[in-house]
């Protein structure tokens, strides 16, 4: 009888751990699948506020096409880049460069300096900018987390029974750890 | 971190349960020494439990109140809102309500009771004098209040420590105005008031219960808190720039009262000297570090 008990018991507890350690590993997956997709949110927000900022520094230095033309190379090329995260990371870097660039030469026209409108979107396209960086930070956090709970004992023994993916970390590419370099 | 978490939810219990035991006791004294001990105790208990309820559910409308603090539109402040989202990206947050507070003097608070209903509020003088970065390390900072649930326990501790200074006010009342007076030779035989003795030991411990609940609750946590902005942000030289600037400026925040000191970034009453020092007897009821630890603290990351 206490034998049955006994067992029983043990039963009870190893059902419990398998349920608890399988929950959490799901919770950290959906959070760091949650995150990714919060990148491209920030994003696809940069690519959209681009066309109007072209269009208010076309109204005050129309003449200053090449820089111009390189921030909507950069978008389109980070559009058609959309699914294929290496790719995108590299349309991303660049088009942080070309608007870098188109910032810096906004010192050279003070119209354009004082625009309400411009100022707003220069605001709005920095803070972008640093929410994305947030969201691949969040991304990389929630990797840790997952892939900690996914290698350690004992949640290791569910992972590997459940067929738990372990995830890759975003890095930043090469080019992106060099600041952009801006050349008048 | 989660220990952080639990352990803040523990001491909000543990501080609420002070609480209704305090004012139980403080019914039952002068039920006591008026005669009808259960009733009055009956009453403090329903008393206690009604203001520990309301401040579960109310204190951050009431933090927010007191303090002045109006919502600020993302119209108006685009920049706080935009840092505001950014780091809630970083740390997996909801976006907390934004307030700003029309006060020149720079400093900033977190209310409410989990992350899905709680609220930051910024002085204004705050916006006017840091920049991008700096703003950014303040807004972390009490972010990570926020993540930290340290805001239950300060925001329950605003109402419960303003409730005892209330008491303690009563009590002060009481004796000023000759409503219990002890009795004195000359006196007719019956002009014992003996709630002169519970005003008398209130108004004693009264504040001191007040000031140990709000420095318990508020020290570590400020330095806790410099290092979770630290860990949202992963660039310590803004907040440590914004600490600086606060040690600088000098200005009162007036929309600070005494309930409400252990929740700002800078604790905003005085106590600190010319010289920037802590005297000792304010040392031991301080609410926060003194800047300069918590500045050579973050220089250490």
């Amino acid at each position: 009888m206490t034998a049955l008990i006994i067992v029983i018991v043990v039963v009870a507890i190893l059902v419990g751990f398998v349920i608890v350690s399988y929950n959490g590993l799901v919770r950290s997956r959906n959070q760091a699948e949650n995150a990714w997709s919060q990148i491209d949110v920030q994003l696809k927000r940069r690519l959209d506020l681009i066309p109007n900022l072209v269009q208010t520094v076309k109204g005050y230095a129309a003449h200053e096409r090449e820089t111009l033309e390189a921030v909507v190379n950069a978008r389109n090329a980070s559009i058609a880049a959309r699914d294929t995260p290496p790719a995108q990371a590299e349309a991303s870097n660049m088009l942080s460069g070309a608007l870098g660039k188109l910032f810096a030469l906004s010192e050279a026209y003070p119209d354009l300096k004082a625009d309400q409108n411009f100022l707003a979107l220069q605001e709005e396209l920095t803070a972008t900018e640093g929410r994305v960086a947030y969201a691949r930070q969040f991304y990389n956090d929630s990797v840790l987390t997952y892939d900690n709970k996914l290698e350690s004992f004992p949640t290791v023994v569910i992972a590997k029974a459940f067929d738990f993916e372990p995830k890759e970390y975003f890095e930043a590419e090469e080019q992106a750890r060099v600041a952009p370099t801006v050349e008048f | 971190m989660f220990e952080l978490i639990r352990s803040n939810k523990r001491r909000s219990v543990l501080l609420v349960a002070g609480f209704v035991v305090f004012i139980a006791l403080v019914g039952a004294a002068i039920g006591a020494v008026v005669g009808n001990g259960l009733v009055f105790t009956l009453v403090a208990l329903v008393l206690s439990g009604v203001v520990a309820f309301a401040s579960y559910w109310r204190a951050d409308r009431i933090a927010l109140a007191v303090s002045r603090a109006r919502p600020a539109t993302p119209e108006e402040f685009p920049r706080l809102h935009n840092l505001v989202e950014g780091l809630c990206i970083a740390g997996g947050l909801p976006k907390p309500g934004v307030y700003v507070i029309d006060d020149p003097a720079p400093n900033a608070f977190a209310t409410g009771r989990n992350p899905n209903h709680a609220a930051i509020a910024v002085t204004t003088g705050l916006l006017d004098k840091m920049n991008r970065v700096e703003l950014e390390g303040v807004v972390a900072h009490e972010l990570s209040h926020i993540r930290n649930y340290d805001i239950l326990v300060s925001t329950l501790a605003v109402v419960m420590v303003g409730t005892v200074a209330l008491i303690a006010d009563m009590a002060i009342r009481t004796m000023w105005w000759n409503g219990g007076r002890v009795a004195r030779t000359g006196d007719r035989a019956d002009s014992n008031n003996p709630l002169a003795y519970v005003g008398i030991v209130l108004l004693i411990t009264a504040p001191i219960i007040a000031k140990i609940m709000q420095a318990t609750i508020s020290r570590n946590r400020e330095t806790l808190a410099d290092v979770s902005a630290c860990q949202l942000t992963r660039y310590p030289p803004g907040l440590i720039s914004a600490l600086e600037k606060l040690k600088a400026d000098t200005t009162v925040t007036h929309s600070a009262s005494t309930a409400t000191a252990h929740l700002w970034i800078e604790q905003p009453m005085s106590g600190v000297g010319d010289d920037g020092k802590l005297g000792g007897i304010h040392r031991m009821f301080d609410t926060h570090p003194p800047i300069d630890e918590r500045i050579a603290l973050l220089r250490e990351l």
